[in-house]
């Protein structure tokens, strides 16, 4: 029988939930690096025993933590004593280096971007806030890091080097951060095109490559940002998230701050359907795994709420790939909820009918096992939840 | 054998209890102590001190013998008490936030 593994991440650890297909019993395993943000996990594809952490401390900085036996015991990857050693005898512990590539024959010179108050501000690595290991290989994976760029390993995450050319590209001085910072926070991979990734960055906007990340190209044509100057501007839109159903991967989604949107080429154009949503504004998006035009989002009363409106929490489920929205809300609460669902807080398992997840700022993490008709807490009382995968077993 | 004492957070990742106990060269330094704790814990590069620069990061403090150290130079010798081992080196994340 089919089993479901929930990565979930928080402010002061990392959890692990299991349970069979059923999905009604649920085992807690944690806290995993007890006091550490984890701002994500997630597994490899095509290995899941291989699931990659990041770790990260404002006061002692990033860490990348690695599982390959399902998250029952973790390393920093290339730490171990044979690993450790450079040539001239010192440890490498290069797992958790991130440093912008600024060398002539690869990177970019380190410019700036805008600051908060409109001036410009040097980049600076802080963290990484989103971890995607490729669709065929577990020893490759990409890293989506504060203050924005893209890195990526192919060798477990021992080590990690920057595709330079998104941060270096020509529109860069006019990325800001968003009030959570600067951050690359969604990494999208095409099943059908390898040299083809879609990112988003809070906030400047989504990006792709078509060539395996040499150059790249903003896509936010049709994306309307009163919060900025000019708000058709080619950058500058605070993306939240954006999701894709594999079957379909010219087909995209976007929580933007303000606006539910879709693309069906790719990015080079989109279109409003936030429809009959409460309120526009949320942070995750994500999509049913069988059925490409079922998407599912949280609406929050606003930028400056950042609550479920009236109180009631309420996931909404479009079957019509947007613009016709339903409020999904058997087993959520419904009075009294003040939490947030972070960007990378919503996932969904495989299994037939699809199982969908979410966990909010409150240390609550729901579960439907039938599309989002019903939900029910796996656990309540964890630390923030910073984000939330699912794997589905065999 | 020096003495240092880790803030809870390096004590997980080293997967170390109470102090930690290092031969370090002398002269003994702040850098010459970090130098050691590194090679005996590779998972602590970059979280004390900067990868590259290798200067103390922000909000990491150094104390000695009831005293911050943190804003003296790397390459200064640490007290008798440091090197004799009878003072532990303390590593403390700066009280900020919660």
């Amino acid at each position: 029988m089919s089993k479901v593994r929930v990565l979930v991440g928080t402010k002061k650890g990392a959890f692990i939930l299991t349970s069979d297909g059923a999905r009604k019993r649920w085992k807690v395993s944690g806290p995993h690096f007890a006091g550490w943000e984890i701002y994500h996990m997630k597994g490899s594809p095509v290995d899941p025993d291989r699931i990659y952490a990041s770790q990260t401390s404002g006061w002692f900085g990033q860490i990348i933590q690695r599982s390959d036996d399902g998250g029952k015991t973790w390393n920093a990857p290339g730490s171990s004593a044979e690993e450790q050693k450079s040539p001239d005898g010192m440890p490498k512990g290069e797992s958790n280096k991130f440093v912008y590539d600024t060398s002539p024959e690869t990177g970019r010179p380190l410019t700036t971007h805008q600051w908060y108050d409109g001036t410009q501000h040097p980049w600076e690595f802080k963290r990484v806030w989103h971890l995607e290991p490729s669709l065929d290989d577990p020893d490759h994976i990409y890293a989506g890091v504060e203050d924005a760029a893209l890195f990526e390993s192919t060798d477990g995450g021992k080590s990690w080097y920057e595709l330079a050319g998104l941060r270096g590209s020509d529109t860069g001085p006019k990325w800001q951060p968003g009030a959570g910072g600067m951050c690359l926070h969604t990494i999208l991979l095409d099943p059908s095109n390898p040299k083809r990734i879609s990112i988003a960055i809070s906030a400047a906007g989504a990006f792709r490559t078509d060539d395996g990340g040499k150059t790249w190209k903003p896509i936010n044509r049709g994306l309307h940002s009163q919060y900025i100057p000019d708000p058709t501007a080619e950058v500058g839109h605070c993306v939240h998230r954006m999701a894709l159903h594999p079957s379909r991967p010219n087909t995209l989604f976007m929580q933007k701050h303000w606006d539910v949107m879709r693309t069906d080429d790719a990015g080079d154009s989109w279109k409003e359907v936030s429809g009959n949503l409460p309120t526009d504004f949320g942070f995750p998006i994500d999509v049913h795994a069988h059925e490409p035009e079922t998407i599912y989002v949280v609406p929050i009363k606003s930028d400056s709420e950042h609550y479920p409106p009236s109180g009631r929490l309420r996931v909404y489920r479009s079957r019509t790939g947007g613009n016709e929205w339903q409020a999904l809300t058997k087993g959520l609460p419904q009075r009294n909820c003040y939490v947030n669902v972070l960007r990378d807080a919503m996932s969904v398992d495989s299994l037939e009918p699809c199982g969908v997840y979410f966990g909010t700022i409150g240390g609550q993490v729901y579960a439907s096992a039938d599309a989002g008709d019903n939900w029910k807490p796996i656990v309540r009382d964890l630390p923030a939840v910073l984000s939330v995968e699912v794997q589905t077993l065999p | 054998m020096i003495r240092v004492v880790l803030p809870p957070h390096l004590r997980t990742l080293a997967r170390v209890d109470g102090d930690l106990q290092l031969e370090v060269k002398t002269p003994v330094s702040q850098r010459s102590v970090l130098d050691a704790l590194e090679v005996k814990y590779p998972m602590l590069r970059g979280t004390i001190r900067d990868h590259v620069t290798k200067l103390r990061r922000p909000m990491v403090r150094f104390f000695v013998c009831g005293e911050d150290l943190s804003h003296e130079s790397p390459d200064a010798p640490l007290p008798d008490a440091i090197a004799k081992g009878t003072e532990p080196f303390l590593i403390i994340g700066a009280i900020a936030g919660g």
